[in-house]
C-alpha cells in the first residue's frame, strides 16, 4: 500500500520536473549575453560564417520553440545535451561533479544533526538554565553568521594558524583513491583505504562545519521550541503517572513527538545544503556542483545550467518525497 | 478504625506567580479508606486537580509542595525518593486524566500504550514457564487483551495495534482506564474522568469505574465539578474552595442537608428533570484570584450571608453533625466540638 503510494507521488513528480524545466529554459534565454559571443571572445579572430556554425550546431539559430522541443525531447531520453564549454555530455560533467556535493551536504548534515540533537533536547528539558542560554546565543550566532565569514575565519584559525586541517580540496594530493561511487569516504571503505578514508574525512571536516552551521542551528532552535511544546502536554504527563523515568519520558514520549515538526524543517535544509552551496564550494575549492553552476551562468553555457538546475529541482524533489515518506511513519496521522 | 489507604495531613502546594505565591491547596486534610471513593468537587481552579498531582508528586514546576504529609499505606510520600516514587506511580496508585484525546501518545498503538505500564513495573512475569519457552510477550500481551476487554473495549485484539486517533472519545477514556488499571492499583485517582464526554457515555465510565472499586477494592478519588454526579457514585464528598475544604461529610448527608453556603450553592446550580420548570440559581460572581487571597474566609464576595466577621475570622472546619464538617462563620460561636481532627 505504502510503495504503491510513493510510486504515484513519484509520478506527481513528472509535471513538476517538466514545468522547471520549461521555466529555466525560457529564463536561460531571457538572460542578456550570447553564448556564442562569450565563447567567441575568448576564441580570438574569427569569422561570421563560422560563428554561423557554431550556432547552427547548437541549434541556436532556430526558433525557441524548436529549441524547446529538441532540450524536453533530448531529456525525455536521458541526454541533457553537450556543455557549450567544456565539450562534453551535461550528464557526464553532472554526474562527475555530484557526489561531491552531495558528500559535503551529507556531511554538514550529519554534522549539523549531531550538534543540534543534543542542544535542542537539553535546552528544553533545563529551560532558561545558563546551557539553555548560551547555547541558543550560539545558535543565534550560527544564523547570523555569512558562511563565506565562517569559512574564511575557519581556515585561518584550523589550518593556517594551528595546522590541523586542510585548507582546500577533497583528499590529499599525494593518495590515491580508486573511484567507485565518487563519494571519497565511501569509496575509502569499500576499497578498505585506511589513508585515503582520513584524508576525506579531514578534508570534509571545515567545509561541512562552515555549511552545516546554519543548519545545526536553525534545527536545535525548532527541536528546543518542539520540546518545550510537547513537555507541557498531557500525554507527556500521563507517562510520569504511570510511572517512566525523566529520561524515558524525554527521550520516548516527548522526542518522538517533537520529531514531527523538525524532520519537516530539515527536510527543507537538504535543499539548502545542496543547493546553497556555491561560495562554501568556492571558499574550500569543493569540486562540485555549486561552482560549476556559477561558471555555467557567467558563460552562459545553456546546456549546463538547465542540466544542473533540473538536478537541483529532482534532489529537493526527492528530499521532499524522503520527508513526506518519513512523515508516515512519525505521525499517525498522517497518510501519504 | 483501620489504617486509612491514603492520609492528607496539611497539604499546602504553592505556585509561585509574578503577581504573587497562589496557593493552589491550602492546608488540605483528607482521608481515603482502602475501597472508599471519595469525590473531591468544587469550580475550575478551586484547586482540586492540584490535590491529585501533588499526591503522585507531579505538580509542574515552579509549582511545588510547600507543607504537609501524604501519608500512602503509612508511608510519607513527600519523603520518598524519585525512584521509589516512580515505583508507586502507576502502579500502587495510578491516574485518570481529564482530557482523553491529548492524554494519549499520539504516536503510539493503544495496546502498546497499555503495555508499557505494565512493562514499567515488571508486572505480568507471572507466567509458569521460564522466559524463552512461555514467550514473556505474548504473556504481557495477553494482559493487556484482558484489561482492554475489562473496561468494555469490543474487539481488543483489533484494536491493540489501532492509534487514539482512530478510537471515539468514550474508547480513548477507556484505554486511558486500562492503562490505570493494567497494574491493579490500589487507589485510583480521576481528574473529572467524564468531563469530556457525551452524557450517555459519562453513565457507562462511571459503571466501569464503579466495577474497578468492587471487584479490585481500588480506593477512588474521584474529582469533579458536578454534585449531583459525586452525590451518585461516592461514599464521602469534600467540597473545594479556593484551594481549601469547606465542607466535607458523607456524600448523602452532603446533598441532602448541605452546611457551607458554598455547598448550598452548588446544590442549587444543579438542574433537576423531575420538577417542572425548576429554578436553576447561579451562584453570583466568579472563582477569586488565588495570589494574594485576603485572610478570612474566600467567599465572601459571592455569599448572601457574609457578614463583617467573616473578613478576620480564622476559619476552621467544625462539626455539626456525625462526620459532617464545615468551614463556615455560621460554626464558629456555640458549636459542639471543633475538627481539624488530624492536626
Amino acid at each position: 500500500m505504502r510503495a504503491i503510494k510513493i510510486l504515484e507521488r513519484i509520478l506527481y513528480a513528472i509535471p513538476i520536473i517538466l514545468g522547471v524545466a520549461v521555466v529555466v529554459f525560457v529564463f536561460v534565454r531571457l538572460t542578456p549575453g550570447d553564448p556564442v559571443d562569450i565563447m567567441m571572445g575568448q576564441g580570438g579572430a574569427i569569422s561570421s560564417g563560422e560563428i554561423e556554425q557554431l550556432r547552427a550546431e547548437f541549434h541556436l539559430d532556430e526558433p525557441i520553440t524548436n529549441q524547446l522541443w529538441y532540450f524536453l525531447r533530448d531529456a525525455a531520453r536521458g541526454d541533457l545535451g553537450y556543455s557549450y564549454i567544456l565539450k562534453q555530455p551535461v550528464t557526464v560533467i553532472i554526474a562527475d561533479r555530484l557526489p561531491a556535493t552531495i558528500e559535503l551536504a551529507a556531511g554538514a548534515l550529519f554534522l549539523a544533526l549531531l550538534i543540534a540533537f543534543p542542544i535542542g533536547i537539553i535546552s528544553a528539558v533545563r529551560q532558561n538554565s545558563i546551557l539553555d542560554r548560551l547555547s541558543m546565543s550560539f545558535a543565534f550566532l550560527g544564523i547570523s553568521m555569512p558562511g563565506f565569514w565562517l569559512g574564511i575565519v575557519l581556515i585561518l584559525i584550523f589550518a593556517v594558524a594551528l595546522r590541523w586541517l586542510p585548507v582546500q580540496g577533497r583528499l590529499d594530493p599525494q593518495i590515491t583513491l580508486q573511484q567507485i561511487t565518487g563519494f571519497y569516504v565511501v569509496d575509502s571503505i569499500i576499497t578498505a583505504n585506511g589513508p585515503a578514508l582520513w584524508s576525506s574525512i579531514r578534508h570534509l571536516l571545515l567545509p561541512s562545519i562552515t555549511l552545516g552551521a546554519a543548519v545545526a542551528a536553525i534545527v536545535a532552535r525548532v527541536l528546543r521550541s518542539s520540546m518545550l511544546e510537547v513537555l507541557r502536554s498531557d500525554y507527556v504527563q500521563l507517562a510520569r503517572a504511570k510511572g517512566a523515568s525523566e529520561s524515558l519520558v524525554v527521550v520516548k514520549h516527548a522526542l518522538r513527538n517533537a520529531l514531527i515538526p523538525t524532520v519537516t524543517v530539515v527536510g527543507l535544509q537538504v535543499g539548502v545544503l545542496l543547493g546553497g552551496n556555491m561560495i562554501i564550494e568556492t571558499v574550500f575549492g569543493w569540486p562540485g556542483l555549486g561552482r560549476l553552476v556559477v561558471d555555467a551562468i557567467f558563460n552562459r553555457d545553456f546546456p549546463l545550467i538547465q542540466g544542473a538546475v533540473m538536478v537541483y529541482a529532482l534532489t529537493y524533489i526527492l528530499a521532499n518525497l524522503v520527508v513526506d515518506v518519513l512523515y508516515t511513519y512519525l505521525n499517525p496521522r498522517i497518510a501519504l | 478504625m483501620a489504617e486509612p489507604l491514603l492520609e492528607l495531613r496539611n497539604l499546602t502546594t504553592v505556585f509561585p506567580m509574578r503577581r504573587g505565591a497562589v496557593n493552589a491547596v491550602s492546608g488540605v486534610n483528607l482521608r481515603v479508606q482502602p475501597g472508599e471513593i471519595l469525590g473531591i468537587v468544587g469550580e475550575s481552579g478551586c484547586g482540586k486537580s492540584s490535590v491529585l498531582l501533588s499526591i503522585l508528586r507531579l505538580i509542574r514546576q515552579p509549582g511545588h509542595i510547600a507543607a504537609g504529609n501524604i501519608f500512602f499505606k503509612g508511608r510519607d510520600l513527600r519523603r520518598l525518593p524519585q525512584k521509589k516514587m516512580r515505583a508507586i506511580r502507576g502502579n500502587e496508585i495510578s491516574m485518570i486524566f481529564q482530557d482523553p484525546l491529548s492524554t494519549l501518545n499520539p504516536v503510539f498503538p493503544v495496546g502498546e500504550q497499555i503495555r508499557e505500564a505494565m512493562r514499567l513495573h515488571g508486572i505480568a512475569n507471572a507466567s509458569p514457564l521460564p522466559w524463552p519457552l512461555a514467550g514473556r510477550r505474548s504473556h504481557e500481551k495477553q494482559r493487556v487483551l484482558d484489561v482492554m476487554a475489562e473496561v468494555g473495549i469490543p474487539a481488543p485484539e483489533a484494536r491493540y495495534r489501532a492509534y487514539p486517533h482512530e478510537f471515539s472519545g468514550g474508547m480513548q477514556q477507556r484505554a486511558l482506564i486500562a492503562i490505570a488499571l493494567v497494574c491493579e492499583p490500589t487507589l485510583l485517582l480521576a481528574d473529572e474522568p467524564t468531563t469530556a464526554l457525551d452524557v450517555t457515555i459519562q453513565a457507562q465510565i462511571m459503571e466501569v469505574m464503579r466495577r474497578v472499586n468492587r471487584e479490585h477494592g481500588a480506593g477512588i478519588i474521584l474529582v469533579t465539578h458536578n454534585l449531583g454526579l459525586a452525590a451518585e457514585f461516592c461514599d464521602n464528598i469534600a467540597v473545594m474552595y479556593a484551594g481549601r475544604i469547606v465542607e466535607r461529610g458523607p456524600a448523602q448527608q452532603v446533598v441532602d442537608n448541605p452546611q457551607h453556603p458554598y455547598t448550598r450553592g452548588l446544590l442549587a446550580c444543579l438542574p433537576q428533570i423531575s420538577r417542572q420548570r425548576s429554578r436553576i440559581d447561579p451562584i453570583p460572581g466568579e472563582v477569586p484570584d488565588l495570589a494574594g487571597l485576603p485572610p478570612g474566609c474566600a467567599f465572601i464576595p459571592r455569599c448572601s450571608l457574609a457578614r463583617d466577621a467573616c473578613n478576620s475570622v480564622d476559619l476552621r472546619l467544625r462539626s455539626l453533625q456525625a462526620n459532617q464538617y464545615a468551614r463556615c462563620i455560621l460554626y464558629e460561636d456555640g458549636v459542639r466540638y471543633t475538627v481539624e481532627e488530624f492536626s
